[in-house]
């Protein structure tokens, strides 16, 4: 069930992340990562490595790149997040929010370092946009963690309420 | 056993999903002449998830746009009205100068070289990943579309057809930072290339110590990389940079608005160059 939920989650964020870089076209955000990190933290390493994979590789298939570029990079940073979310606490939004930045900056590392190396593609000097990438991951996957969190307890406190008021 | 633990299990799925991706990797960049059979089927499939998405999204903003956000139209129209009207009367005044130019050129004895079949089409979706800057369109070579065709809008040039799936076709952005055309300045024919910067800016490179290119030129394509017929607006030099007297940078200002983009027009025609290559026997 786990594993079909985290299919759906990534082809969701493929779909919406194809839908509005059409209008924001700044690399403010990457959904799909998003998506693996949240795995990976909720489900651990070999969750988190599994979705990176896949999900790097439907976007790689879908972006023209070179097909496994982005699938190692979100391997790495989906495994890497794994391990932080077994090894450590992180249930607080603040350390959420580092984790989702440092997978941001860590997958453009990879994903960068390998397209330089192999002299495929340049990226200048992507600091700003990376950081303002990191910036805007945190901030969408503490939010996503947030209303998992907060949904369950409201729909139970709907549901005391209604049962309350038939009494 | 060691090899059931957990953790042991984990790090070997790891190692081998990553050596995975490196054979991967490796296969393509030793073997680029074409495109992947895995990259074709999947984005043809995948294009089928963006056409339904792009209609779902289409529908929504149609019952904004066509029911909800009606007010100011009246306002609008009085503006289109005047807009029209000024638009025929400079209708009226290009036809008279392309009549004039049609019998120059027939005085002069030059064919019309800007002759050109397109297909009209739609925009479903984007690129999965925010460091490439390609789209989705909704015609594929079941339309003619081909690899390597041009891509128009209204206001310039958009960028050439990268994979013409059967339904659907790729489109590389001309701001993608693999994506580059043959361009001139059109004030004092300064030849160079235009390169993507892969933000909204392009640049333009190669070009020559002698050449005069200044900040508010315009920018058209040259046609000599046999993608893009020339003449085609390309976006207006907004600043330059010398050391000397060579240029260090050149920067532009595409004219198309790739975030607003929504319909394109696909050159059907082949290159000049193509179709000099058919005809030979």
């Amino acid at each position: 069930m786990k594993v079909l939920w985290a299919l759906l989650a990534t082809v969701v964020a493929v779909a919406a992340q194809t839908t509005i870089d059409r209008w924001f076209s700044n690399n403010a955000i990457d959904l799909v990562l998003v998506v693996v990190v949240y795995n990976a933290l909720s489900t651990g390493r070999v969750g988190g490595m599994l979705t990176g994979s896949f999900a790097g590789l439907v976007q790689d298939t879908l972006s023209g790149g070179v097909i496994g570029m982005a699938g190692l990079s979100k391997t790495v940073v989906g495994f890497g997040a794994g391990i932080v979310g077994t090894q450590f606490i992180v249930t607080h939004s603040a350390s959420r929010f580092v984790v989702f930045f440092l997978a941001t900056v860590v997958n453009a590392a990879i994903f960068m370092g390998l397209y330089e190396l192999l002299g495929l593609r340049h990226f200048g000097t992507p600091v700003v946009a990376v950081a303002g990438q990191g910036l805007g991951n945190a901030v969408v996957g503490v939010l996503a963690f947030k209303g998992v969190e907060v949904l369950p307890g409201a729909v139970e406190r709907r549901r005391m309420a209604r049962s309350g008021l038939r009494r | 056993m060691a090899i059931l633990d957990v953790r042991l299990r984990a790090g070997y799925l790891f190692l081998a999903v990553v050596i995975a991706h490196l054979v991967l990797i490796s296969a393509q960049v030793n073997a680029r002449t074409g495109v992947p059979i895995l990259e074709t089927v999947t984005f043809g499939a995948f294009a089928e998830v963006q056409r339904g998405t792009s209609a779902v999204l289409n529908g929504f903003r149609g019952a904004w746009t066509g029911y909800i956000a009606l007010r100011n139209v009246r306002t609008e129209n009085e503006a289109l009205r005047q807009e029209l009207a000024n638009a025929q009367v400079e209708i009226q005044r290009q036809r008279a100068l392309a009549d004039r130019t049609r019998s120059l050129e027939t005085i002069l004895g030059l064919s019309n070289s800007i002759d050109l079949q397109t297909a009209a089409a739609q925009i479903i979706g984007a690129a999965a990943s925010p460091d490439f800057r390609t789209v989705t369109i909704d015609k594929g070579s079941a339309h003619q579309l081909r690899a390597d065709m041009a891509v128009l809008a209204p206001t310039g040039v958009v960028g050439r057809v990268v994979i013409a799936g059967p339904r659907a076709s790729r489109v590389q952005l001309l701001v993608d930072r693999n994506a580059a055309a043959g361009a001139l300045i059109e004030r004092s024919r300064a030849q160079g290339v235009v390169v993507g910067a892969g933000d909204d800016r392009l640049r333009l490179d190669y070009v020559s110590e002698t050449s005069d290119v200044a900040v508010g030129d315009k920018v058209v394509t040259s046609g000599i990389d046999g993608i893009y017929p020339k003449g085609f607006v390309i976006g207006v030099v907004d600043s330059v940079d010398k050391n000397g007297v060579a240029y260090r940078s050149i920067g532009i200002r595409p004219a198309v608005d790739f975030s607003t983009l929504e319909d394109v027009l696909v050159v059907l025609t082949p290159a000049p160059a193509e179709q000099a290559g058919a005809e030979k026997p």
